[in-house]
This record gives C-alpha cells, sequence and structure tokens, in this order.
C-alpha cells in the first residue's frame, strides 16, 4: 500500500506498477474475452468487426455427427480415466503421507513424473507397447493413458491436502465413541474431501485438453474433442471452432468456480474447527 | 499371552516378561501399519510401472538397439563377430554369407538390413541389391574371386568392417547422430557432414526458445506476482481468478484465440494501425513472434503461482526496517526484498523452462518450419518415417535433459514449499 509519506517517485512507481500489472492482467485475459464474441458471428470470419449476431454455429455444431461423435469420446474417455487417476492416487497419497520409508522422495518424485516428462515422449513410448498388445486404438489404451498423466496432479494436490490434516481429530472421535468406519465418514472424509475433487477436477481438465498422446494412440473411432479442435484449427478455422471454445471456456469457468468454493469451504471447516 | 507368561512357574527363567513382548508388539503393529501403507502405495507404483516406466524404458532401449542387420543377415552377422576386422574374411564366413545372400533374395528383411547398411556407407544399399541379384556364385568356385567380380568394393576391408558394425545387436549410432556425430571407418567418433547436421540445430533451437519463453514469463510474472502480494485479500483473490480462467482454459482455445487476435486483419494488428504505429499488417503468427506470445500465456500461471506462494510468505517488516533505517526505496527492495524472492524465481523458472522443451501443440500450429522444436522431430519419425531408432535417440536426448532440471527444481520446490499448480 501506497504510505502517506512517499515521495513523488514512490507515487510514480506505484502507479506505472499498477498500469503494468493491469496490462499483464489484459493480455492473460484477453484471448477468452476476443474468442467468446466471434462465436456469434453471423458470416464465416473470425474477424473483427463481426457481421451481426447469429446462433448458426452453435446449431451447426450441434447438429454436426463429427462433433457429437466427438464429445461422447471426450464423455466416455475423461471421466473413466480421473476416476482410475483419483481412485490409485488418493490410494498412494494416504500411504505416502502416514509412513517414513527409505526411497520415500525418490518414489514421489518418480510418480510426479508424468507431469515434467515431455508429453510427445510419452505419447510414444505408450503408443509402441500398446501397438503389439493391441491396445492401440482401443477406448481401454487411451484411458489408461490418460490416467497416467492426470495421476500427478491427484497426488500433489491430496497430499498437501492430508499433510494439512491434523490427526488428532480422529483420535478425538475415537476417544469420544466413534467407530472407525464412523469416524471416517463424519471426520476425516469431509475434511480430505475438497483435496481430493480438486485433484480429480485437475485430472479431469488434463484428460479433457489432451491432444498428443491421443494424437498418437487413438484410431478416428476415438476421435475426442481436443484431437478434433486441433484437426478443425489446422485444417480450416471456422466460427464453429469459436462456438466450440466458447462452451469448453463456460465449462473452464465452472471448474474453476468449484474449485474456489472448495478451497474457501475448506478453510472455513479448518480454521473454524481447530480453533 | 502375557497373563500366561506371568503366571506360568517357570517365569523366572524366561527374560524379564514385561516389556520385551510389549516392544515386539509395538514393533509388530507398527511393521504391520507401514505394509498396510506401502500396500496403499503399491497399487499405483505397479500401474505406473507397467503403463508409464516401462514404455519409456522399452523406448529408450530402441536407441540403441540394432535389430535390421542382424535380423536380415543373422548368420552373417553371427559369423563377422569373430572376425578381428584385419584384411577380409574367412572363406567360411564369406560362405555363410553368400548362402544367405541367396536365401534371403527379395525378403522385407534383406531390405531393411540393406537400407540400414546405406545409413552407414553410401552405395551400400545398391551393392546388397546387385550382388543378391547375382546370385547364386557358381558351385565350387573361389567366393572371394566371385564376390569382387560383381563389385570390386567386396575386396576392400572397408566394406566388411561396416557390415560387421552394422551387424552387432546394439549400436551408438542413433544417439550420436541425435547430436550430430558418428563413427569413421575406424571406429573414432567425428562430427557428422553439415548437410547431415541438423539436431544439435535443432536441440539448440528447443533450449533457447524455452529460455526466451521463460525470461518472457519471468518479466512478466514477477510484476504481477508483487501486485497481487500487496492488495488486500479480497481483491487479490478477485485477480487471481483472471489468471487462473487462462490456466483452466483448454490450450487449443487459447492457440486458436491467438490466431485470430494476431493474424494480419486481426485485432493487434487492427489497433497498431487506429493507433499510427505501422501502415501495413505486421506478420505475428505462424512465425517466431506468435509462438512465443502463446507460449508465453500458456506458461505465465507456472510462474505466476510459485512466485505469488513464495512472495506471500516475506513478512513485508523487513522491508520497512530497512526504509526506516534510512535505505532509499528502490535499493531496500533489491537488496532486501528482491533476494526473498529468489526460491520462487527459481522454482518458477525451472517449471516453464521444463515445461517449454517439451512442447509440441503451440509450435504445431502456430509456428512455421523453424519454429518447430525437438518434439516436433520425435513425432516426426515416428509417425512419418518410422525411423524408430532415429525417434528414440531423441527421446533420450530431451528426456536426460528435462530430467536433470527437474532433479534441480525438486530440490528448489522442497525448500519454496511450493506445491506444482495448486494454490
Amino acid at each position: 500500500m501506497l504510505q502517506a509519506y512517499a515521495s513523488p517517485t514512490e507515487r510514480i512507481w506505484f502507479y506505472a506498477h499498477r498500469v503494468i500489472a493491469g496490462l499483464i492482467l489484459l493480455f492473460l485475459i484477453l484471448p477468452i474475452l476476443v474468442i467468446v464474441p466471434l462465436s456469434f458471428n453471423a458470416d464465416s470470419f473470425l474477424m473483427y468487426p463481426m457481421a451481426g449476431a447469429s446462433l448458426r454455429w452453435y446449431e451447426e455444431i450441434i447438429q454436426s455427427d463429427v462433433w457429437q461423435h466427438a464429445l461422447m469420446n471426450s464423455l466416455i474417455i475423461s471421466p473413466a480415466a480421473t476416476l482410475l487417476a483419483v481412485v490409485l492416487g488418493t490410494l498412494a497419497s494416504i500411504g505416502l503421507v502416514r509412513t517414513e520409508f527409505p526411497g520415500k522422495a525418490l518414489l514421489t518424485a518418480v510418480l510426479i513424473s508424468p507431469m515434467v516428462v515431455p508429453v510427445v515422449i510419452v505419447g510414444v513410448a505408450i503408443y509402441l507397447f500398446f501397438a503389439p498388445l493391441g491396445l492401440a486404438g482401443s477406448y481401454t489404451g487411451l484411458i489408461l493413458a490418460h490416467a497416467v498423466l492426470g495421476v500427478p496432479f491427484v497426488i500433489t494436490t491430496v497430499t498437501a491436502t492430508l499433510q494439512g490434516f491434523d490427526y488428532n481429530l480422529v483420535r478425538a472421535a475415537a476417544s469420544l465413541g466413534a467407530n472407525p468406519v464412523l469416524t471416517f465418514f463424519r471426520v476425516t472424509l469431509p475434511l480430505v474431501a475438497p483435496g481430493i475433487i480438486s485433484g480429480g477436477l485437475f485430472a479431469f481438465a488434463t484428460s479433457f485438453d489432451e491432444v498428443v498422446v491421443t494424437l498418437f494412440l487413438a484410431s478416428p473411432a476415438q476421435n475426442t474433442l481436443p484431437r478434433q479442435m486441433f484437426a478443425g484449427i489446422r485444417e480450416n478455422i471456422s466460427p464453429a471452432i469459436a462456438a466450440v471454445a466458447t462452451i469448453l471456456i463456460v465449462l473452464s469457468t465452472l471448474m474453476l468456480l468449484t474449485l474456489e468454493g472448495l478451497r474457501q469451504r475448506s478453510e472455513r471447516l479448518r480454521t473454524g474447527k481447530s480453533r | 499371552m502375557t497373563a500366561t507368561t506371568l503366571t506360568s512357574p517357570d517365569a523366572a527363567a524366561a527374560p524379564p516378561p514385561r516389556d520385551v513382548p510389549l516392544k515386539t508388539r509395538l514393533k509388530r503393529a507398527e511393521r504391520r501399519k507401514k505394509l498396510l501403507h506401502l500396500a496403499l502405495i503399491a497399487p499405483l507404483a505397479v500401474f505406473l510401472l507397467v503403463v508409464f516406466l516401462w514404455p519409456i524404458g522399452a523406448l529408450l532401449k530402441r536407441s540403441v538397439d540394432n535389430p535390421e542387420v542382424s535380423g536380415g543377415l543373422p548368420a552373417t552377422s553371427t559369423a563377422l563377430e569373430h572376425w578381428n576386422g584385419q584384411g577380409l574374411p574367412e572363406a567360411s564366413t564369406l560362405a555363410v554369407f553368400v548362402k544367405e545372400l541367396e536365401a534371403a533374395r527379395g525378403t522385407t528383411g534383406l531390405a531393411s538390413a540393406a537400407k540400414r547398411l546405406n545409413t552407414e556407407m553410401t552405395g551400400y544399399r545398391s551393392l546388397i541389391m546387385k550382388t543378391a541379384r547375382a546370385m547364386p556364385l557358381p558351385e565350387g568356385s573361389d567366393l572371394q574371386a566371385g564376390l569382387t567380380a560383381i563389385d570390386l568394393r567386396w575386396g576392400e576391408a572397408l566394406t566388411w568392417q561396416v557390415m560387421a558394425r552394422a551387424g552387432k545387436p546394439y549400436t551408438s549410432y542413433y544417439l550420436l547422430a541425435a547430436l550430430d556425430h558418428k563413427l569413421d571407418a575406424d571406429g573414432a567418433i567425428i562430427a557428422a557432414t553439415e548437410d547431415q547436421a541438423i539436431y544439435l540445430d535443432v536441440l539448440g533451437r528447443t533450449f533457447w526458445m524455452s529460455l526466451v519463453v521463460t525470461l518472457c514469463c519471468l518479466a512478466l510474472g514477477f510484476p504481477l506476482a508483487y501486485l497481487l502480494t500487496s492488495l488486500p485479500t479480497r481483491s487479490s483473490n478477485l485477480l487471481m481468478i483472471l489468471v487462473l480462467l487462462p490456466f483452466w482454459t483448454s490450450i487449443l482455445v487459447r492457440v486458436a484465440s491467438w490466431i485470430v487476435l494476431l493474424q494480419s486483419g486481426g485485432l493487434v494488428n487492427q489497433a497498431l494501425q487506429a493507433l499510427g504505429i505501422i501502415d501495413e499488417p505486421l506478420q505475428l503468427v505462424f512465425n517466431r513472434i506468435g509462438v512465443y506470445i502463446a507460449m508465453t500465456h500458456i506458461l505465465l500461471p507456472f510462474m505466476i503461482l510459485p512466485l505469488y506462494s513464495v512472495m506471500k510468505g516475506i513478512s513485508p517488516i523487513y522491508l520497512r526496517a530497512a526504509q526506516s533505517l534510512g535505505c532509499p526505496p528502490f535499493q531496500s527492495f533489491w537488496k532486501v526484498y528482491f533476494p526473498q524472492t529468489l526460491p520462487g524465481v527459481f522454482a518458477g523458472s525451472l517449471l516453464v523452462f521444463i515445461l517449454s522443451m517439451g512442447y509440441y501443440i503451440t509450435p504445431a500450429l502456430l509456428g512455421g518450419p523453424q519454429e518447430q522444436m525437438a518434439s516436433y522431430f520425435i513425432a516426426f519419425y515416428t509417425n512419418e518415417t518410422i525411423n524408430w531408432g532415429m525417434a528414440a535417440a531423441l527421446s533420450t536426448v530431451l528426456l536426460g535433459a528435462t530430467l536433470l532440471l527437474y532433479v534441480v527444481y525438486s530440490r528448489y520446490a522442497g525448500q519454496s514449499r511450493t506445491p506444482i499448480k495448486t494454490r
């Protein structure tokens, strides 16, 4: 904050900093603001000024078999991959937080490494491994590969939540006569659930936006939404792409708001209960 | 159990009964608990081992695999392993070769062996094909003379040395090629000729572009993170949503938006023209500028989040103390505040650098041929030319560089306690 005794130079710096930060925020948000109106463009150019408003591009993608098929595939693959990543990742996180053993840091680094290994390498490696097993070009193969990419996000968020979890609460519940099952559902789960859900959201977003591994692994039958968009941008970028983009922006806004709500709720729960 | 031990008549003879069983029981219980927790980790560890680590290991192994010649001409390759490389191979080896070549004529195995030999020595493919067509040699004739009659090169030691080297089950050929080097006839490592040397250029470009993107992210991320820390919680939370919304938006959506914004009739060019800064539209997309802009935009949140969480933990008291002791504002910022942000600066920069090294989608959609990074060539060799050895060797180099930086990153991230991607 600007102090009352600040010198003129400090005042200039203060406001200059705000202007610069404002411009950076504009840079961050501009691409999202720009594409939404164009999805309502009446003519077929992705350019301003717009010719007029219409819903024709939304109509087009809703009626298009290709986009519907892609959406269906994404809605099969992403939830399945998320479920797999969340179950495996949560179990492992509990094990990692509650025990010490030699090589734990190394194991954690390995479990998180799918996040940093270049995704093309993951794609090529899994493709060459799956092809002889008949898993390339199958839903199972894609779900397994997407789960691998989602696991690190589940691990990082769930271990962070568990580290903040006060184990005395479980002891208190037990000393007050609650059995372990009741304790788990009434004490542990409400406090840990936000972490698991946000990890799941991260894993879902990763899979729902995944192109590279899909390009290697999927046959046309498993064409997903991002892959269809990739093809669309590459071949013929039309307002239909902007319409899909707008739908995806709405979806990511919803996910972000859910996450923000969860974070605030868990903060409230934690500060309210432990003090 | 304890009770029976205590009341048993020979209790005095037994080792002190009270604490030993308790100790062992405690130990046992702890061991059981530990095993239970390890059992919780096991499913994920097995899953990643099978679907992630094993495939990557297999891919890396392909960079030294050398199956073509040893698969296409197996008996000859084995026979040549016993040859000392001096002069010409013995007659028995020649007999094996001539017999195998005749049998393999027209097979795909021989074709890929010839193709592989050609990468070691230009002209070897046609030599093999020509010789195979001339088979069989007359019964009982001198094989060396017969082969030399087909082509003089069969009389040179070099021809056989190349085949012996290419017939080994493992090769350093692809890894050396990925670094623009090769083995010469004597087995010494030499630099590749200029027309073949492309990979160091690609790797250098990958590093350079990642570095530029990292510096851009730092230049934009630092002031913004600093502002977010200095604002009251309510407004900083609100502005943080503006940072997180693009972070959560699909990369393809953002790439599409940048094409729209930067194209020659796009908003950026329109604005610059309206302001009178330029007369002609600038080429901002499908070249390096476009790739830099979009990659900076995509990776900026990865810089801001670690910076923010480190800056949030820095007490403003230090800065005030410095100023109350008479330090000028800029100097107190530079000497007192900035050094405390360094863990965040390093963590954020390493993270952005590591992630940008593996970029594929953004350069592929927004760049020209000169903007394609290492990942593009890995995909190219896998999908288009089906040269898995080369794809594997480039993967090995890229993965090695990435993992090295990841190890450094883990150290810093541990220090600054910044969970990646979370607030």
